[in-house]
């Protein structure tokens, strides 16, 4: 059946994305430590307690997008480096599973990154989040994560092979994924108790994530194969 | 700058932007069609 | 070889008919006819407004680019929807979603510079968080985007494709960020969206002259598209002749064998 060899396809790839990653540990042992550096670059630049901890929420996601460039331009150029993409394309493995695949494969690596990254929020900028704010939290990074990793699989592959993508990435990103970081900063904040935000505030904008989300996960799976072929 | 120059400068910069635009679309176009053969130009 | 094929100065005898017809050209004096009313009586003729002032005559140059930039973004939205959707080899559509950007892009332009300082005028500053600014910026930047992707393709139709693929997504993208930034400033007291044309008491002259304006810019909109993307054809054609020529002389000097 197509649906069984589409998920089948996507943890094959989603597996050797992830292999690939924990053999070489360049996410945990460059990325995540370059996201931190951010963090702490935000303290010297904004050097006010009062408002590090207002603003935590959406310095969290600020730093999580400059990683993301990185992170999605990785995940593709170890397609190209061999040709393993189109090797893939050309053998009619379904394109669909592949997105789902790669995707997947973002969405852990960034998870880790953001967990860490809410971990250095709390020590650096001093927030705190109460066990009843937990769900919010977790449910926002999730459907924001699920977000940022459709559109980063969806730009990655369209500019995957084209000469000039590292520059040319992030400006065809960033557009897409204002809503992300809206909604994601709203969210925390009211999971932080920041920025006079109560917790129950958050949940529209996790639907925002939600929607957002939905969107781009529909788009890619039906728009993916047209995305990579030349 | 005054009220009038911010106004003028309005005009100034979306005229002026639309002027340049239309000269150099003509400029180039021309230059262009002296290389192409009218056969390949489906508008003639 | 796909390089600036403009500066290639062989001229083809059989090239003698030029870029304009008929129809570009009355919509062309169209154009200049509507242009010229509207700068006259926006400037002179029409009253200026009792709370703003002379300010208001921005309002005659400002809506209608604003009207024509979500206009151009349409149309190559659908162009390029079109092209994915049609499958057929002609790059028509492409062009046309090109030519709709190169204009779009420049009125998008037109529109931020003239409303921040339409802005500086009536409000004061020059930048508001207002929903339609903050769109009509990010809108900008996705074109520009769009016009880069264009910029680097390598055949014309991996060049359509990409393209295509990429104004597609911003159909999609651009809604969400105006849903969400409409969301974000809501929160804010000024909940209101702000717009300098909020409080303007209009009389007959003065929507008659922004009407024009409408059209006037309309006209000069459509002249610009068919020109380019007539401009973008020949390109293609010349790229293409600039192509053969140099395999056929590769394999003159090979011989009869390409290397």
């Amino acid at each position: 059946m197509k649906s069984q060899s589409t998920l089948r396809i996507a943890r094959v790839v989603a597996g050797k994305d992830l292999q690939i990653e924990f053999r070489s540990h360049v996410v945990i042992n460059r990325i995540v430590p370059f996201a931190a550096l951010v963090m702490v670059m935000f303290a010297f630049a904004l050097d006010d307690d009062l408002l590090l901890a207002r603003v935590a929420g959406g310095l969290v996601w600020l730093a999580t997008l400059f990683s993301l460039f990185i992170i999605v331009q990785r995940s593709f150029a170890i397609e190209t480096a061999d040709g393993a993409l189109d090797a893939l394309r050309v053998a009619g493995v379904n394109p669909a599973g592949i997105f789902l695949g790669k995707a997947l494969a973002l969405v852990v690596q960034l998870f880790l990154l953001e967990i860490t990254l809410i971990g250095a929020a709390i020590v650096l900028y001093r927030v705190h989040v109460e066990p009843s704010s937990a769900v919010l939290l977790v449910t926002c990074m999730f459907c924001a994560t699920l977000g940022l990793a459709f559109v980063g699989t969806i730009f990655g592959g369209l500019a995957a092979g084209m000469r000039g993508r590292e520059t040319l990435l992030p400006l065809l990103m960033l557009p897409a994924i204002a809503p992300v970081l809206i909604g994601a900063t709203k969210a925390t904040e009211a999971a932080f108790n920041t920025s006079g935000m109560v917790t129950s505030e958050g949940w529209p904008w996790v639907g925002l994530l939600a929607v957002f989300a939905a969107v781009f996960g529909v788009g890619g799976l039906s728009a993916f194969s047209s995305l990579i072929e030349e | 700058m005054s009220d009038a120059g911010f106004i003028v400068l309005s005009y100034a910069v979306t005229g002026g932007s639309i002027l340049v635009l239309v000269i150099v679309t003509i400029r180039r176009g021309r230059l262009l069609s002296r290389q192409v053969a009218d056969q390949d130009k489906p508008w003639i | 070889m796909y390089g600036d094929n403009d500066m290639n100065h062989d001229s083809t005898p059989d090239a003698v008919g030029g870029v304009a017809t008929t129809t570009s050209r009355t919509i062309g004096v169209l154009a200049i006819v509507a242009m010229t009313w509207v700068l006259v009586s926006g400037l002179f003729l029409t009253p200026a407004d009792i709370n703003q002032g002379d300010a208001v005559r921005i309002m005659y140059v400002h809506v209608p680019t604003a009207w024509i930039a979500y206009l151009a973004f349409i149309v190559t939205g659908a162009a390029s929807l079109a092209w994915l959707l049609k499958k057929s080899p002609s790059l028509a559509f492409d062009r046309v979603a090109g030519a709709s950007a190169e204009v779009g892009v420049l009125f998008m332009a037109m529109t931020l510079i003239s409303g921040s300082l339409w802005g500086r005028l009536t409000w004061g500053t020059f930048w508001v968080w207002d929903p339609r600014l903050t769109t009509t910026a990010f809108l900008f930047v996705t074109y520009i985007g769009y016009l880069a992707v264009r910029g680097l393709g390598g055949s014309p139709q991996q060049r359509a494709q990409r393209s295509a693929v990429i104004a597609s997504l911003a159909v999609l993208e651009i809604p969400l960020v105006h849903f969400s930034v409409v969301l974000w400033r809501s929160l804010h007291q000024s909940a209101s969206v702000l717009r300098p044309d909020g409080d303007v008491k209009m009389d007959g002259l003065m929507l008659f002259t922004l009407f024009s304006g409408v059209l006037a810019f309309t006209f000069t909109f459509l002249w610009l598209v068919i020109h380019r993307q007539r401009m973008l054809l020949m390109r293609d054609v010349v790229g293409e002749k600039g192509l053969e020529a140099a395999i056929r002389e590769r394999r003159r000097d090979h011989g009869g064998v390409v290397a």
